[in-house]
């Protein structure tokens, strides 16, 4: 399990360890770059150190040259669907925080359905599903008769939900899920006992081994990330790094995608978010790109259009699209958001500009074929 | 060398990276030799050539079993049944735990039956032993290997026997990037500087026979392949491995000038 890992050095140790690279460090790393071999780990952590930025453009240069090697000029798509915003978690960043007095909502099957017309009609063919942390409300059930219905829309299904056991994420994939998408928030323990104050997602080492739990399940895709903005982010991407590599080492079955959120405004008033520049941010992924090749990097609609327009394709892979954060949203829900958005184009023009660029969108890379699920009903 | 750079097989630590096979030595007195200078720590025996209940078998009484891993193996089993078998008995002869699993029915090039190699492997986990199975460079078998809990995995470099050096790069390659075990290659390593390749590529270990075995001196080439060993290792642990040219970037910045021309930038502030 990634704790056995995590154990052996601290939060502010694997800070410091980023922090201690040299420029001699970062010359060797960007040395090694050209090798056509991934970076190792060490080198990895240079390419995050501050000093790196002067050699920006030289890493752009090989994270572009990587990721058309590895994933030619194309882009996936999907979208996000929210089943409910109940949580009885108390994160103190997060606008469904069990404190939040915000209407709250579960979709039934009917309104689940009509979520589905709609993205199916968009052209969408891989959906995120999401719900808060309500053992209760949202539960295993409740998740397999979701499924049940989705699973005739959609070609690929992929959770990104409170932390399960083996045995339960097992019964999802039966039922059709391809993928799991756990965001740590934050790898530093401090921070993540200061900002989980009540509730199942307070238990952090839980929340760190259900990537493990996904891959001995046998999930196909696995997702992991950090939420820039919760501690100090060389010591969330020291971690998120290790965390992916040892992950796409040991399910090796299973493909590991990265995301790398940076906070946005939500309901609540969390006022403590730690600055992550454009410059930074672009460095972070820039890093992964030539660390881990073979990784799917996810960018959200939280980020501006100016930087999606330029990231996708360099390093970025698979972005969402028009998304909505509150349950129901697409097809005329209340709104009782997650967070804001900050890239609201609509599908159409975010596929143009994607084209203008000679990248290719893709709605659909999977077939349910591969997990013998029912025919498509509609 | 460091401590900290032991390598460690099931538990048991070892200083050499160089294991030597004792089949085609001209005697047990050159073997002796060569066994000294290598340095090895981990001589394999084909389970058919030696008799493991003797006290005076040739090849066995060369061997300090104090210092050096005796790692029996099952050359010449054609399936899992007959490799399985040959394990058990060499346990039961006081072999111990330990066996090179090989899986040859093609007696001619004597490659690796990759199914028949699983399915032994497989079992004789199960039962306690140490598996270490000789393979092709079959990067997807060393994952079902691996998670069939063998010990190693040992690719071969080139066809037994041959000399060839390292043929299979591109997927040993990827063997030793996505392994979780370590990585011995075995088989086809003519020249110590194949040694030293297959260390600089990241491999683990390397058995080496018959390059040494039907030297003109084998002591002497046994003391090249220790030496091409351990070159190749410091080389991976303390160059840049594998570098091409450089390339500057352009004064112009085309891929990263986007970052200066919005001077708005919100995200992350609330």
């Amino acid at each position: 399990m990634y704790t056995e890992l995590f154990d052996k050095i601290s939060f502010s140790e694997a800070k410091e360890k980023v922090l201690s690279k040299s420029k001699i460090d970062i010359e060797s790393s960007l040395h090694s770059s050209y090798s056509g071999k991934p970076l190792n780990f060490e080198e990895y952590l240079s390419l995050l150190h501050p000093l790196a930025d002067s050699y920006l453009e030289e890493m752009a240069e090989r994270a572009l040259n990587w990721t058309k090697k590895r994933f030619g000029n194309t882009i996936s798509l999907y979208m996000p669907m929210y089943l409910s915003n109940e949580c009885r978690s108390s994160c103190v960043y997060c606008g469904f925080s069990f404190e939040n007095k915000i209407p709250r909502k579960t979709l039934n099957e009917s309104e689940i359905r009509a979520e589905s017309e709609v993205l199916y009609s968009k052209g969408i063919r891989h959906l995120l599903i999401l719900t808060g942390e309500d053992y209760s409300i949202t539960n295993l059930e409740y998740l397999r008769s979701a499924v049940r219905i989705l699973k005739s829309y959609f070609d690929s299904i992929s959770i990104e939900i409170y932390p399960m056991d083996q045995e339960k994420y097992e019964i999802l994939i039966g039922e059709g899920v391809e993928g799991l998408v756990v965001y740590q928030e934050t790898y530093d323990p401090e921070t993540y006992s200061k900002y989980h104050l009540r509730g199942m997602k307070k238990n952090m080492r839980y929340r760190l081994d259900a990537p493990d739990r996904g891959g001995l399940a046998g999930f196909r895709r696995i997702g992991v990330g950090a939420l820039l903005g919760l501690s100090d982010p060389y010591g969330e991407m020291f971690r998120l790094g290790e965390h992916a590599h040892y992950l796409s080492k040991k399910y090796w079955r299973t493909t590991i995608q990265i995301s790398l959120p940076r906070m946005r405004p939500a309901e609540g008033e969390f006022d403590k978010t730690i600055f992550v520049s454009d410059r930074e941010y672009v460095r972070f992924l820039f890093a992964l790109r030539l660390f881990l090749p073979d990784s799917g990097l996810v960018q959200s609609t939280r980020e501006s259009i100016h930087m999606r327009n330029h990231l996708a394709g360099m390093p970025i892979t698979h972005m969402s699209v028009e998304s909505r954060t509150d349950p129901g949203g697409y097809s005329g829900g209340e709104e009782l958001k997650q967070f804001e958005i900050e890239d609201s184009r609509k599908i159409e023009e975010f596929t143009e500009m994607l084209r203008k660029k000679g990248l290719d969108p893709v709605f659909k890379d999977f077939d349910r074929a591969f997990l013998q699920v029912p025919d498509r009903i509609v | 060398m460091a401590q900290s750079d032991d390598l460690i097989i099931a538990g048991r630590r070892f200083k050499s990276r160089l294991f030597l096979g004792t089949g085609k030595f001209s005697s047990g007195a050159s073997l002796e030799q060569a066994i000294h200078s290598s340095e090895t720590e981990v001589v394999t025996v084909a389970l058919r050539r030696v008799d493991l209940s003797s006290t005076e078998d040739d090849i066995l009484t060369k061997i300090d079993r104090e210092r050096i891993l005796l790692l029996p193996n099952t050359s010449g089993a054609r399936d899992a049944e007959e490799a399985v078998r040959l394990a058990r008995l060499s346990r039961e002869l006081g072999g111990g735990d330990w066996v090179k699993l090989e899986v040859t029915p093609d007696p001619v090039y004597l490659l690796p039956d990759p199914i028949e190699t699983l399915k032994a492997a497989k079992i004789l986990v199960k039962e306690g032993f140490n598996v270490l199975p000789y393979i092709n460079a079959d990067p997807i078998l060393c994952k079902h290997l691996e998670e069939a809990g063998c010990a190693t995995v040992m690719p071969l470099g080139s066809p037994i026997g041959t000399n060839q050096g390292i043929r299979t790069l591109a997927n040993l390659e990827i063997i030793i990037e996505q392994s979780n075990i370590p990585v011995v290659v075995d088989a086809g390593l003519g020249l110590p500087s194949h040694a030293a390749q297959a260390m600089e590529l990241g491999a683990d270990a390397v058995l080496v026979n018959t390059a040494i075995a039907i030297a003109k001196d084998p002591a002497k080439i046994a003391y090249a392949f220790k030496l091409a060993t351990e070159a190749g290792r410091i080389s991976r642990l303390y160059s840049n491995s594998g570098i091409s040219t450089s390339k500057k970037a352009s004064a112009s910045s085309p891929l990263t000038g986007f970052l200066e021309e919005e001077s708005r930038n919100v995200h992350g502030v609330i």
